[in-house]
């Protein structure tokens, strides 16, 4: 087991933070806070070509870097430290684990080499009802046998709230029931009877769409199990989500530390006050677990695959709440200053938040990770 | 463990750590004692029977794994000590006497002992041939230890030392203690300490045990009448006390940080899962969530030792971050404690003499506010960490540069 990180996986780091920095500064961030919210797109354009960062985890026969999930985990830290707003979650983790977790080799070979280019953004349409699973899906799937365009084979009809990146995809990849199952489609952004409808967002620096399906015309993905698929794309999903909450907690702990190393009330630096010093402590503690967990559960992704669920559970069990607590106790550090608009504390607040419901409701974490280490007794089948 | 206790890199290690840790797990299964049925052994009993264990353990080559080779250990790396504690994880080796030194007073003394010190105690105590204990807490100093005073007066060529002691693990049947004692009350209270090696038989130390609220004893009061320590007793420099505290302490805390979640403990997710099972409460979403969230922080303090011990073998010691693994594993007990009400049901209450399992969870529940006090309070952990991890600035002290002669401590009626 692998729990430091090696001299490329921190050169790699390094790379990412400086781009942030250079690429993705204040005044970049502050204008999709205050404009669109959502994604930048020259700067996914740079983060494909300069750094090779969006087919990180694609294979090199299709056009990316075969990178495992610690790099991954590494990238995402400093993208979510520094909050570049950019789709990454939705087509380089969420889309890429989908395709490689389904069998469908042409969506493969049409799909991944764009998108590792940074040309073609795909989206992952999943949750009903706060629900990553099979069970909740009220979106239905027909075949159709007449189609006039002689193509798709089958029609979806319904609606999925909430989807990451889900207005500015150029493709999105759909949960649906059919007469025989749960299964994948791939929907193109001009099929007929789909709608968008992009939502006010919690995090402002993140889009979220409601898409409605009406007779709307996809393709099924060849999928041996679509379930099976389902909660393998959770896991590393899973992973990535945890890394995203750890670089949010480490600026968030980092802020609060520093602002109670220079702000003076009663003639005394706040910071030497035990009351903020032990919230600062206790953020430290969760940074130091959350690390630990997240590169547990990185490496077992890459390195073994037993010990894989469970570990991916804790992770998403224990790091984007992390964050969150870190981020709250970040804001009560810097007192009414925190509170502003103007101060970034509330960003992190608001995407740690973001990340605990990404991939289901926040108590589902806890479920989840039950179900699998007790498995013998769980309620419904196991997941 | 320090850098000074860990073997050259390289050197002895021809072995790869998962060999290692699957030679010990057999050792392990083929020696460890069964635990004896009928009547309970007697202290005496008890202790023989743990000395023996131990001396067959560092027989076999697997006491004192990281300790340097030229003082009898086996000068390994923290991987090979990762793989024998994954191989123990299960398992309850009869140790308990020699976890001070082992955990403690050694890795100290092989940081700043003298040759003469460490090639006259360090085998022996990887043995379990000699015991140890450490005598910092005194009834005026707990926390703020640096204001003991105890106190040992240069004579002739040695120092004659007076006092008391208490709180001290194990001193009842300890041959040695590492003893921090005030050796000159003129400076300011860190800088007139002094640790010295204590020869618990000299005559002078009477060893009181004191009941503890499990109801066992396991920690003592120590009284100190004019006792004669050699010159060569001092750990470290004269005057230096206070940093050989603090490279002891943090010893402790990274040893008692890794010495939790333990899978074999009343307390661990494991037990209390198979008790949840057992009473069919597994089914409830409630304590399936509760038993969720214990293995989550069991098993992430476990991931972060482990994390600490690969940092240190590529270089990067934790220094004061040991803080984190004392104060996660204290928050972990009081979270087991409550979970486990839960999960036993009656016999959280009352339950037949026989039944072991119970015994021993009630031992780990009355036991259980000792995480959190043992080895530095909660408190004095964030304290810690927020001081010396995150450098946020210190309180101010009524004490800063105030000769020891001057100062109040201990417990007095507040103006
Ligand atoms: C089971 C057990 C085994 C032990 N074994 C040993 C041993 O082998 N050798 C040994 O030397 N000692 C041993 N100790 C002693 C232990 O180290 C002390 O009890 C501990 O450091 C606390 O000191 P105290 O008891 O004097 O409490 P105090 O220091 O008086 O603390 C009382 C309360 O005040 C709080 N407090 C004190 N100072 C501060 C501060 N600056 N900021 C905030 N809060 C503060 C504490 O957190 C605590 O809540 C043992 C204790 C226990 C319970």
């Amino acid at each position: 087991m692998q729990l430091v990180l090696e001299q490329e996986q921190e050169d790699l780091r390094a790379a990412v933070r400086a781009f942030a920095r250079e690429e993705a500064p204040r005044s970049v961030l502050r204008a999709v806070v205050d404009g669109d919210h959502g994604p930048v797109p020259g700067l996914w354009r740079g983060l494909a070509d300069r750094l090779d960062l969006v087919g990180l985890t694609v294979p090199a026969s299709h056009g990316g870097s075969g990178a495992g999930h610690v790099e991954r985990a590494v990238a995402l830290e400093e993208l979510g430290r520094a909050l570049v707003p950019v789709p990454y979650l939705s087509c380089a983790v969420l889309a890429v684990d989908t395709l490689s977790s389904l069998a469908d080799e042409r969506a493969r070979a049409e799909l991944l080499p764009s998108i590792a280019a940074g040309e073609r953004l795909v989206a992952v349409a999943v949750t009903e009802n706060g629900r990553w699973d099979t069970e909740a899906v009220t979106t239905r799937a027909e075949p159709v046998s007449d189609d006039p365009a002689g193509g798709a084979g089958w029609v979806l009809t319904g609606r999925k709230e909430t989807v990451l990146d889900g207005a500015g995809a150029d493709v999105l990849l759909v949960l649906a029931d059919t007469p025989d199952g749960p299964g994948f489609f791939q929907v193109d952004r001009d099929a007929r009877g789909l709608t968008r409808t992009p939502l006010e967002p919690l995090d402002p620096t993140r889009a979220f769409a409601r898409i409605g399906f009406d007779a709307t015309p996809a393709r099924r993905l060849t999928t041996p199990d679509a379930r099976a698929a389902l909660s393998r794309v959770r896991d590393l999903a899973s992973v990535a989500v945890a890394a995203e909450s750890l670089g949010v907690l480490a600026h968030a702990l980092e802020t609060a530390v520093e602002y109670a190393k220079v702000r003076i009330q009663f003639g005394r630096y706040i910071g030497s006050y035990q009351a903020v010093k032990h919230l600062c402590a206790d953020s430290h503690v969760d940074l130091e677990l959350s690390e630990s967990v997240l590169r547990h559960a990185a490496w077992a992704a890459d390195h073994a695959p037993g010990e894989f669920p469970v570990a991916a559970a804790h992770a998403r069990l224990t790091v984007p709440a992390a964050a969150f607590r870190t981020a709250a106790r970040a804001v009560e550090v810097l007192g009414g200053i925190g509170f502003t608009w103007e101060h970034d504390a509330h960003l992190y607040y608001k995407r740690a938040r973001t990340l605990e419901h990404l991939l289901g409701d926040p108590s589902d974490a806890a479920r989840v990770l039950a179900d699998r280490l007790l498995p013998d007794t769980a309620p419904e089948a196991a997941r | 463990m320090g850098e000074s206790a860990t073997g050259p890199s390289g050197a002895a290690t021809e072995e790869s750590p998962e060999g290692f840790g699957a030679r010990a797990g057999q050792w392990l299964a083929e020696n460890l004692p069964e635990e004896a049925e009928g009547e309970p052994r007697t202290p005496a009993e008890e202790l023989a029977h743990c000395r023996a264990f131990q001396a067959a353990l560092y027989d076999a080559g697997f006491a004192g794994i990281t300790w340097p080779a030229e003082y009898g250990g086996r000068g390994l790396g923290q991987a090979h000590q990762q793989a024998f504690n994954d191989a123990v994880r299960d398992l309850t080796p009869p140790v308990g006497p020699f976890v001070v030194g082992l955990g403690m007073c050694g890795p100290t003394l092989a940081d700043l002992g003298t040759e003469e010190q460490k090639q006259r105690y360090l085998r022996p105590l990887m043995r379990g041939e000699e015991i140890w204990c450490q005598l910092f807490s005194e009834p005026g100093a707990g926390s703020d230890v640096a204001g003991l005073q105890s106190r040992a007066v240069r004579d002739g060529d040695g120092w004659v030392l007076d006092g008391q002691k208490v709180w001290t693990t194990g001193a009842q049947h300890s041959d040695f203690g590492a003893i921090l004692v005030r050796t000159d009350p003129d400076v300011p209270k860190h800088q007139g300490l002094t640790m010295f090696v204590l020869d618990m038989r000299a005559p002078g130390v009477t060893v009181r045990p004191l009941r503890d609220m499990t109801g066992w004893s396991v920690f003592n009061e120590v009284f100190l009448d004019g006792v004669r320590l050699p010159a060569d007793s001092v750990i470290g420099e004269v005057g230096q006390g206070w940093a050989a505290a603090v490279t002891m302490l943090g010893h402790e805390r990274v040893f008692i940080g890794g010495m939790a979640s333990r899978r074999s403990d009343a307390l661990s997710f494991t037990a209390l899962a198979g008790l949840a099972v057992e009473r069919g409460v597994d089914r409830d979403p409630v304590v399936r969530e509760r038993l969720a969230r214990l293995y989550a922080r069991q098993r992430a303090l476990g991931l972060f030792t482990r994390r600490m011990r690969q940092e240190a073998d590529a270089g990067r010691p934790p220094g004061a971050r040991g803080s984190v693994a004392k104060l996660v594993g204290a928050l972990n007990d009081a979270l087991a404690v409550e979970l486990s009400g839960d999960v036993a049901g009656p016999t959280a209450l009352a339950w037949d003499s026989a039944d072991t399992r119970a015994t021993e969870r009630a031992l780990a529940v009355n036991g259980a506010p000792s995480s959190s006090i043992a080895g530095g309070t909660n408190e004095i952990q964030r304290n810690i960490i927020g001081e010396r991890v995150l450098g946020l600035p210190k309180e101010p002290s009524a004490d800063r540069g105030v000769p020891f002669r001057e100062l109040r401590v201990g417990t007095q009626r507040s103006e």
